[in-house]
């Protein structure tokens, strides 16, 4: 969906994907909400022997999975979500597109509907240098990872690590592990606050449960 | 028009490709009837039928082409009656899509069409044509059909089975009915049920049939009459169906056909009417009458969900084949909702499938033209189920 602005930096990319798909257990159902080329369905299913389906919204990036033989259905994940049975897969992965779709607080309940867990990555709009460009230019932040302008851009729903916990609070969603990652894509130490990873983090990746 | 259609010449061809095909021809007799849905067990059935490519040594490369409503067994080679190219060759021959080079295809003309399976047209022991007295069949019995001239091949599991419009019903049959013999399959631009409006359209066209003069209750072939009136009435109807407002507008407009001003008369004045009444008379050269109603009417009854309880996604509950829909952003018959419908469906019963919605203003009709990203769609697909097949690629030279 989204994914092409955060390619820029494509061994970047794949250290992302590399994060989501080691949270996944081998052997598992897996629905890849957003999944572009099928990058990380193709990682999924040849490294861990996982049944991945893909939904995305891009007829370029459907072709390339179907040629791939991986099964993806062309639909958007604000509308084509509903259509799904609850408990169908063991995850459903939201890669770097919650900040491109219109409604996502729907959208997660849909994910934490269907999944027995769901996989959240995004651009953590709350990264120092974001921050510093609103502060001292008083314009709306144009950085490498989010290049296009903000009347132009897909992105329409960007949060903060700390705006995406509130989110989870508000739909019941449990958090049971979590990442931030670094400029380079790398995951940054563990156990540190929210709050650093909320200042130094450039994306995150949560799994999340349905609560108790 | 009337006027036009009165003084062409009578063409004999669709009588005697209804009883002798220019194309192989599967027999059964009185031993091997075909049961149908209506209850009668129809005996005896000819099946016409064209393959290209050859057959593997574990018959496992097969692939069957289903026809849509006017189409015919001639994919992929010159239409004997035509004259013209197969109704698919953009899709299936050697490096195409579908590759006759690595698979054994196989298109049978369907149960009640007219060129050489048993229908109204055809003769028993050269008495007269089955007319009305045919039993009208639906989409299954078209696929039960063709189940038997598979069995006949000896082939087990077919490969692919593919079609688009009422071959994309007839796909979406054969995976419902025969799970375990159909490997991956592709419907295009289709439905899992004919909706209310196509039935209406449906309707207009038998109308138009039934209420030429020349049609004669049927009995036409008998009479020694044809309702050609009726029958490209019936077309010129459908057709405008087929294509989209944009492609109507984009192709034709409001031009004038050969003339600066209208001339004040019911003449052809404009583009558009000439084109819809050549394509009126080119249809009723080819095609018979009371094949067009039972064939509409097959399409009409469809609704695969009715036979699994109104649940569409019980037709495809454990299936194993690998489906990709294929939809078109302008196909108003067939639209994108009722192939996501087809899609809900097999997400809900746990299938393998694909969905592709092509952007074309070329309308319903795109499926039959070059339309170059359903070509990569279905060659992707083909050749990633065709390696999960094990199936060797073709050397080329």
């Amino acid at each position: 969906m989204a994914d092409a602005q955060f390619s820029t930096n494509a061994s970047a990319a794949r250290v992302d994907l590399m994060v989501v798909a080691e949270m996944v257990e081998p052997g598992s159902r897996v629905l890849d909400v957003g999944c572009g080329d099928g990058a990380l369905m193709r990682m999924l299913q040849d490294g861990r022997n996982v049944d991945a389906r893909g939904i995305e919204l891009s007829q370029a990036g459907v072709n390339q999975c179907v040629a791939h033989g991986l099964s993806v259905i062309q639909g958007d994940a604000d509308t084509d979500l509903a259509d799904y049975p609850d408990d169908s897969f063991d995850y459903v992965i939201l890669s770097q597109t919650i900040q491109a779709t219109h409604r996502p607080k729907v959208v997660m309940e849909h994910l934490l509907r269907i999944g027995r867990r769901a996989i959240v990555s995004f651009p953590n709009f709350g990264h120092w240098k974001i921050r510093a460009r609103l502060a001292l230019s008083g314009r709306m932040p144009v950085t490498e990872n989010l290049p296009i302008s903000w009347h132009e851009t897909p992105n329409i729903h960007f949060c903060t690590i700390r705006d995406f916990i509130d989110l989870c609070g508000e739909v019941g969603a449990q958090i049971e592990k979590g990442v931030a990652l670094d400029a380079g894509g790398r995951p940054m130490r563990a156990g540190l606050p929210w709050g650093v990873w909320n200042l130094f983090g450039e994306q995150a990746v949560l799994v999340l449960s349905r609560g108790k | 028009m009337a006027r036009t259609l009165g003084t062409h010449a009578l063409s004999p061809t669709p009588r005697h490709e209804a009883d002798d095909p220019s194309s192989l021809v599967a027999r059964f007799g009185a031993d091997e009837p075909l049961h149908l849905d209506c209850g009668i067990a129809l005996a005896p059935l000819q099946i016409a039928y064209q393959t290209y490519g050859t057959l593997n040594a574990d018959k496992s490369n097969a692939v069957l082409i289903c026809h849509a409503l006017t189409g015919d067994q001639h994919v992929a080679n010159v239409n004997p009656v035509t004259g013209k190219g197969g109704w698919w060759e953009t899709m299936v021959g050697p490096g195409k899509p579908i590759d006759t080079d690595r698979f054994f295809v196989i298109c049978s003309n369907v149960l009640s069409s007219c060129m050489g399976t048993t229908g109204p047209a055809s003769r028993l022991d050269g008495g007269p044509a089955y007319a009305l007295d045919f039993p009208v069949v639906t989409i299954r019995d078209m696929v039960r059909a063709q189940a038997m001239l598979i069995d006949q091949l000896g082939i087990d599991t077919l490969f692919c089975v593919a079609g688009g419009s009422m071959g994309g019903m007839q796909v979406l049959q054969w995976a419902a009915s025969y799970p375990q013999r159909v490997f991956c399959a592709l419907p295009i631009a289709t439905a899992a049920k004919h909706s209310a409006q196509n039935i209406a359209f449906h309707e207009v066209g038998r109308q138009a049939i039934m209420a030429d003069p020349e049609w004669k209750g049927g009995r036409y072939l008998a009479e020694g009459t044809r309702p050609e009136k009726g029958l490209a009435v019936a077309r010129m109807a459908a057709h405008i169906t087929y294509l989209s407002e944009p492609a109507l507008h984009r192709k034709f407009g409001r031009k004038l056909q050969d003339r600066a001003a209208p001339t004040f008369s019911f003449d052809a004045d404009f583009e558009i009417e000439s084109y819809l009444r050549y394509q009126g008379r080119a249809f009723v050269e080819r095609f018979d009458a009371n094949s067009y109603l039972y064939l509409t009417r097959a399409m009409d009854y469809f609704d695969l969900a009715a036979d699994y309880d109104g649940r569409l996604a019980q037709a495809f509950r454990g299936s194993r084949t690998r489906f990709c829909v294929v939809s078109f952003t302008s196909d108003w018959l067939f639209t994108t909702q009722e192939s996501r419908a087809v899609v809900h469906a097999l997400n809900a019963s746990g299938a393998s499938v694909s969905f592709v919605e092509i952007e074309t203003d070329k309308g319903h009709d795109a499926f039959l033209l070059d339309v170059p990203e359903l070509f990569a769609t279905t060659k992707g697909f083909i050749d990633s189920a065709a390696r999960a097949r094990g199936l060797t690629e073709p050397a080329r030279g």
